[in-house]
């Protein structure tokens, strides 16, 4: 069975039977896929974009978010007259499933009507992008014009160009690898303690319970937080300024505004995101390595596709640095395929990707461009306010 | 956006003409590797005159982001350790256009390039031009000319030599001079094999064409 509902934050695709087979061999029966649409599909059916996003968004890149009334996380990006111009292009973003922005994962309820909790199978990037193609076939998208997304949303991209290839025109990964580091898979152990330290997780099933590891997830997200940022961008914005005093207290409050912030952070999180699904999707990161899956040479994965790719990344961010996106290039390059590569000045670290970043816009309004006229899409109307 | 006082590249009607005479020795629809390709301006030549599947690589970030902001699929890189990461015989014809001495190892570059590609187009200036000869003798002075216009200490330009001296080279490598076209004062000279010492005397800028 399959159902349709427009839910107050953006589509439900709810399949009954939807028998979804996981790299970790189970299967999903019951499958529902949150997802939202701006522009319109061509008649052709090649004008479409996928939009995947990282480790704590949503189906919601662009305009408002409809629960919280916050501007999508790339709205910068994505929209009329934006890069990713939804007055040209059909864009899809879905909610990873693992997620809790609408799509199935560990809160959603099992067969027997209570949520899954750590009953809900450990997924994978690979189980999120078969997802991904499931909504594309009941939307009818037989392949995309561009798959696109930074950091955990990237890993998607690659993962759509290595298994999906054939329905993948470009490709544009962001602040990402083919792989998860040693150290990033070491920060998200960190998290996930946290997460499994505080009592109100009871054993995750806290919302049974009704609680919810406030703490434990409020502590993984400012751990994880200052991942995403740079010492720079820290030094700049906060350095050892002073919060809402003109002395050291001499005790544990947040003297130092870094502090302040960081709480911050982690507070606001534990209202938008589930500390399951912040388990099970920090895992499937873990998991990710291109490469293995294909014998150890990251160049086979690419062996098959034609697609085009754009990669880049961000001379501040050492969660996922340069030197990553080299060995992705390098790759490519061994296996023939078309790639650029642009590595843009910033300091923001991680995070620059979701910001305001010029020379990112630049880079990809010019591939898409290129693209576009490649798969034979009409470019923009010349206005008199093309920049330089 | 590349800044003319230090890039390997030359002045830009200099350029101009060399980047005509390249893609003149381009085939129609061929795959093209454009080493040090700068900010994209022979690339979009070739896409648009010869029609190729070109490919680039470029040091400096600025080049890079502006080739692929004009759509190009460029990759930022160094010839001098990169070129390994290039599979045998990936493209049909691999350029070095001013780029060769501005590398820190052109002879480990050309053998890179002889393996990557089988037709191969190298643009140099030329040291061995009367002018440059005359400065050096007269003045006592690094020569500055239109084709090598930064002062010694600014320059990219680090393995200058003479069309003579990469005759040799190429022989050394194996590598034959198919075609010769040399500028001299804004006029094209064409000529077949090994160029002469009057070609090394008079030309300014110099495009070969290698095979194996």
């Amino acid at each position: 069975m399959v159902g349709h509902e427009n839910s107050a934050d953006g589509e439900r695709l709810v399949l009954e039977n939807a028998q979804l087979t996981l790299d970790n061999g189970s299967v999903l029966d019951t499958l529902t896929l949150a997802y939202r649409t701006y522009g319109t599909l061509n008649d052709d059916k090649s004008n479409a974009i996928l939009i995947c996003h990282a480790l704590t968004g949503d189906h919601h890149p662009s305009g408002a978010n409809p629960l919280t009334g916050r501007a999508g996380w790339w709205d910068n990006m994505v929209g009329p007259g934006k890069p990713i111009d939804t007055n040209r292009y059909f864009v899809v973003c879905q909610n990873v499933i693992g997620g809790c922005a609408g799509s199935t994962g560990p809160s959603s309820q099992s067969a027997d009507g209570t949520p899954y909790g750590l009953d809900f199978p450990v997924i994978t990037i690979g189980d999120m992008v078969r997802a991904q193609n499931v909504l594309l076939d009941r939307l009818k998208i037989p392949d995309l014009f561009c798959v696109i997304g930074g950091s955990m949303g990237g890993m998607q991209v690659l993962q759509w160009a290595a298994a999906h290839g054939e329905r993948v025109f470009s490709a544009i990964p962001i602040a990402t690898a083919a792989r998860h580091s040693s150290q990033n898979i070491a920060f998200h152990e960190v998290g996930r303690q946290a997460i499994l330290a505080d009592p109100d997780w009871r054993g995750g099933n806290y919302a049974a319970e009704n609680t919810a590891p406030r703490k434990g997830l409020a502590v993984a997200r400012m751990a994880a937080h200052i991942t995403y940022l740079s010492e720079a961008a820290l030094q700049r914005k906060f350095g050892r300024t002073l919060q809402d005093r003109d002395r050291l207290s001499y005790g544990f409050e947040a003297d130092f505004q870094i502090e302040s912030y960081l709480r911050h952070q982690g507070i606001s999180f534990v209202d938008r995101f589930d500390a399951n699904s912040y388990l099970y999707i920090t895992r499937a990161m873990d998991y990710f390595d291109l490469a293995d899956d294909f014998g150890g040479t990251l160049a086979d994965a690419f062996a098959n596709t034609s697609a085009r790719f754009c990669v880049v990344s961000f001379t501040s961010d050492w969660l996922f640095p340069t030197s990553e996106s080299i060995s992705l290039v390098r790759a490519l390059n061994a296996a023939g395929a078309n790639v650029s590569f642009v590595e843009i000045e910033s300091d923001k670290g991680h995070d620059a990707f979701l910001l305001d970043e010029p020379e990112m816009e630049q880079t990809i309004i010019g591939f898409l461009n290129a693209a576009a006229v490649a798969r034979g899409l009409p470019l923009p109307e010349v206005s008199g306010a093309h920049d330089d | 956006m590349i800044d003319p006082r230090t890039s390997a590249k030359g002045n830009l009607n200099e350029k101009r003409i060399d980047l005509m005479l390249i893609a003149s020795l381009v085939e129609r629809g061929t795959r093209v590797l454009d080493i040090g390709c700068g900010n994209g301006e022979l690339m979009e030549l070739l896409v648009a005159e010869r029609d190729v599947d070109a490919r680039g690589l470029e040091l400096s970030q600025q080049g890079v982001n502006a080739c692929v902001s004009r759509g190009l699929a460029v990759v930022q890189g160094n010839a001098d350790t990169d070129l390994s990461y290039y599979p045998d015989q990936g493209f049909d014809t691999v350029i070095l256009s001013q780029t060769l001495q501005a590398t820190r190892r052109p002879k480990e570059v050309l053998q890179e390039m002889s393996r990557i590609g089988s037709k191969f187009i190298v643009s140099i200036p030329n040291f061995g031009h009367w002018r440059i000869r005359l400065a050096l003798a007269l003045r006592g002075r690094m020569p500055e000319t239109q084709a090598l216009s930064a002062t010694w200490y600014e320059t990219a330009n680090i393995h200058l030599c003479s069309m003579l001296d990469l005759t040799d080279l190429c022989d050394e490598l194996s590598l034959s001079v198919k075609t010769c076209l040399t500028v001299t004062n804004g006029k094209v000279h064409h000529s077949t094999g090994r160029p002469s010492a009057w070609q090394n005397l008079m030309a300014e800028l110099v495009v070969f064409e290698l095979t194996r």
